[in-house]
């Protein structure tokens, strides 16, 4: 059932001409509950932004590992109000809008997202209105905002009990993996950073060698001199290439699951606060009760009828809290694994992607340099 | 003593000179060195069937100091101003790898066993590898000097090659060094005044042109080239870190393929670039050499006229003048030939140097292709 959902919607999301323009996003379906096969909408940052809110308060949601949002760049973003027409924006443009397509198609992924309505207007519906209350988000990022939720349930003062330990295991595990998968980014980081530098290097270098050629005066060697600074311009835009490929295909993987771990924590942290208020609850509950009993001892019938209307609504609440904590401990429990499915095949996807491209980038290297071979043994 | 690495093997690694070595009459090479701290202790070993040296075959401990002492004195010969004196070697540096074996063992804390055990194994192949240059380097600096038809038969090569005792009492002291500093200072103020000298022949006008014209772009391509080879090298290392990385995460751990591809070829071409800079050099001073001797010339032929309007010591005046264009003749005739015969061994060089880099680039990019279309055929099954 998971395959065909999968191909069933396709969200894109396709940056527009002027960069003051909106980016569309557009998806073919053959799923029946869309009015058209394909559509196309224009959508702000803050609408996308604006459907991650909509989303996580829903609690009918809770418990579930919904995706987040990209992070909201303040200064990439001024560079292209600005207007500024050099490589570094346009890679920013990519880059936003890679993350924005990689967000709707997780979202699509999910069964129960897929079926949610206001998910299904944000991909049908022409206008929005404009998305508020975005500011947790846009202002201090999505991890802070869950780290500093998690940190309110740590300090509740009951701490749980609990008898399965399969949620304490599970959340270090996702803890622990976090950890890894931030320190791989950061080495990724170094290696998008250095191949940047090298492709630089080579193309000076591939200058030099020109100029090296132009100077020398045996003619075949002249010759081999400047095929030699070709290959090299061929070599740096390998190198580009690649750096291309570090980046947004196995970068941008670990900068995605980073966040995405944040959120799988956000569910164990929602199982919490379940708790806590089923906790809370029992507590007043207690007191109501111990409220009664004193009533009884002060022999005041009025208040007492009002008493024991309130220990019925606190009993009703208990057990609806009750039922809220259990059902979102099952729900926890197959989103975990759901998500790890997920992550499996989205790593092996990607990885395969990655080495695929390295694959090519060292078999065009090979055309260069067994062309250039001749040209070598022909000096004399 | 025999010889530790075979023929076929230093062949290959002898990049940047080739046909030395093939005589037998005077057969060098270095067998082995030691490294003790700073300082790297070189086994000269000779076969000879001259008769200018005492035994057929021996061996001699050297240091870098004395290779530099044996440069140094050739260059100072009088005698082979007219000659191409092959470019001294430069000093042992280990200084990279030390530098990052310290920041490795900083390290060690924040990394697993097994991303230290890679690095550090890495870095020992670095380490190996200025080893080995270094030692070809003293090596190939030696042979060409066996090779040379004049300078093979200087007293003070043939010192160095027997002399079983320590060199360093004859070595320059504190004094001879500053001297010698000081001259390089001199002859660079003098590189100004000899571009002005007005040339007189032909040969020697298009070499001058050519060749600081060469020099200074080759020396830009070294540069440029270095840079190069070290940013290949630290895309490397980054590998190296995620690959260990990604063991602990237990996802995969293919992704060694770009590490041993920088260091060899680009490493190649690095060399032979330094290398010819430094051959172009000592070009470039034979010919300072050779235009001092015709300001020189110059300068007797104007001392000449003085004297004989003042009829004073015409006589000596006459015979410096006669020495002096002996001597610029001489450079001329032994310059022509030696600039001639150095154009040849560069093109050579080139050829082979490229040739192998080119195979090698070809051999690394078809292992990595492998390797990539096993881990993905792997992952790809699963």
């Amino acid at each position: 059932a998971q395959e065909t959902q999968l191909f069933s919607l396709v969200p894109a999301v396709r940056n527009p001409q002027k960069s003051s323009d909106l980016p569309v996003s557009s998806s073919s379906t053959s799923l029946p509950m869309f009015r058209n096969k394909t559509f196309s909408v224009r959508r702000r940052f803050s609408d996308f932004l604006g459907l991650y809110e909509k989303m996580s308060v829903k609690s009918s949601l809770h418990g579930c590992v919904i995706p987040p949002p990209p992070e909201k760049s303040v200064m990439g973003m001024t560079k292209v109000k600005v207007g500024k027409d050099d490589p570094s924006s346009a890679e920013f443009l990519e880059r936003r809008r890679a993350a924005l397509e990689r967000y709707l198609q997780r979202v699509v992924c999910h069964p129960l997202l897929l079926q949610d309505p206001d998910v299904r207007e944000f991909l049908e519906k022409e206008e929005l209105p404009r998305a508020v209350n975005t500011q947790a988000l846009s202002g201090a990022g999505f991890l802070k905002m869950i780290n500093k939720a998690s940190d309110a349930v740590n300090k509740m003062t009951i701490k749980m009990n609990e008898s399965d330990t399969w949620f304490e295991d599970k959340l270090q595990e996702v803890e622990s993996e976090e950890q890894q998968l931030r320190k791989l980014h950061a080495v990724v980081d170094s290696l998008v950073n250095h191949r940047k530098e090298l492709c630089g290097n080579t193309a000076v270098f591939a200058k030099s060698m020109a100029m090296l050629g132009n100077s020398e005066d045996n003619t075949a060697l002249s010759r081999a001199l400047s095929q030699l600074a070709e290959v090299e311009d061929k070599m740096e835009q390998l190198h580009q290439e690649q750096a291309a490929s570090d980046f947004f295909i196995f970068a941008e993987l670990l900068a995605d699951y980073i966040r995405l771990l944040g959120a799988v924590r956000g569910c164990f942290d929602q199982r919490m606060r379940a708790w806590q208020r089923w906790q809370e609850a029992q507590s007043t509950l207690q007191k109501k009760r111990e409220a009664e009993a004193k009533l009884l001892w002060a022999n005041k019938p009025d208040k007492l009828q009002q008493a024991k209307e309130e220990i019925t609504e606190w009993e009703a609440k208990v057990t609806q809290y009750e039922r809220d904590f259990d059902r979102i401990g099952v729900t926890v429990r197959k989103e975990v694994l759901r998500f790890e499915e997920e992550k499996a095949k989205d790593f092996k996807g990607q990885i395969v992607k990655y080495l695929e491209s390295m694959l090519q980038s060292q078999q065009r290297l090979i055309k260069f340099w067994e062309a250039f071979l001749p040209e070598a043994k022909a000096i004399a | 003593m025999t010889s530790a690495l075979d023929e076929s093997d230093k062949e290959k690694t002898r990049s940047v000179s080739v046909d030395l070595n093939n005589d037998a009459s005077l057969l060098i090479d270095i067998p082995d060195a030691l490294c003790e701290r700073d300082k790297v202790k070189f086994t000269v070993h000779t076969k000879t069937t001259l008769s200018a040296f005492q035994k057929p075959e021996f061996s001699v401990p050297r240091q870098h100091e004395d290779f530099i002492w044996l440069h140094d004195t050739l260059v100072e010969t009088e005698d082979y101003a007219g000659l191409i004196i092959p470019p001294a070697p430069p000093k042992p540096d280990f200084e990279s790898p030390r530098e990052k074996m310290h920041k490795l063992g900083e390290g060690e804390a924040t990394m697993t066993k097994e991303e230290y055990n890679k690095m550090k194994q890495e870095l020992e192949a670095e380490y190996l590898a200025v080893f080995k240059k270094t030692v070809q380097v003293h090596e190939i600096f030696l042979q060409r000097l066996s090779s040379h038809a004049i300078l093979s038969k200087d007293r003070n090569f043939q010192i160095f090659l027997e002399y079983d005792q320590d060199l360093s009492v004859r070595r320059k002291n504190a004094k001879e060094m500053f001297g010698g500093f000081f001259k390089n200072m001199v002859k660079t103020a003098d590189e100004v005044i000899i571009s002005g000298i007005k040339e007189v022949d032909d040969f020697f006008e298009q070499e001058k042109t050519f060749l600081l014209d060469y020099y200074s772009k080759i020396k830009d391509s070294t540069a440029k080239a270095e840079k190069m080879t070290r940013s290949h090298k630290n895309v490397a290392d980054d590998y190296i870190h995620i690959s260990a990385t990604l063991n602990t995460l237990s996802a995969d751990d293919s992704t060694k393929v770009e590490g041993r591809v920088a260091s060899d070829q680009e490493l190649k071409l690095t060399e032979l670039l330094r290398y010819y800079m430094r051959d172009i050099q000592a070009a470039k001073d034979l010919l300072y050499r050779r235009a001092r001797a015709l300001a020189d010339y110059e300068h007797s032929n104007k001392a000449l006229d003085k004297a004989r309007l003042k009829s004073k010591d015409v006589p000596q005046a006459e015979e410096h003048q006669q020495q002096c264009l002996q001597k610029f003749d001489k450079l001329s005739e032994s310059g022509k030939r030696e600039l001639t015969s150095f154009k040849g061994r560069r093109v050579v060089a080139f050829r082979k140097n490229l040739i192998e880099m080119a195979e090698l680039e070809i051999k690394h990019a078809k292992n990595n292709v492998t390797l990539l279309q096993g881990c993905i055929d792997l992952l790809k099954s699963n």
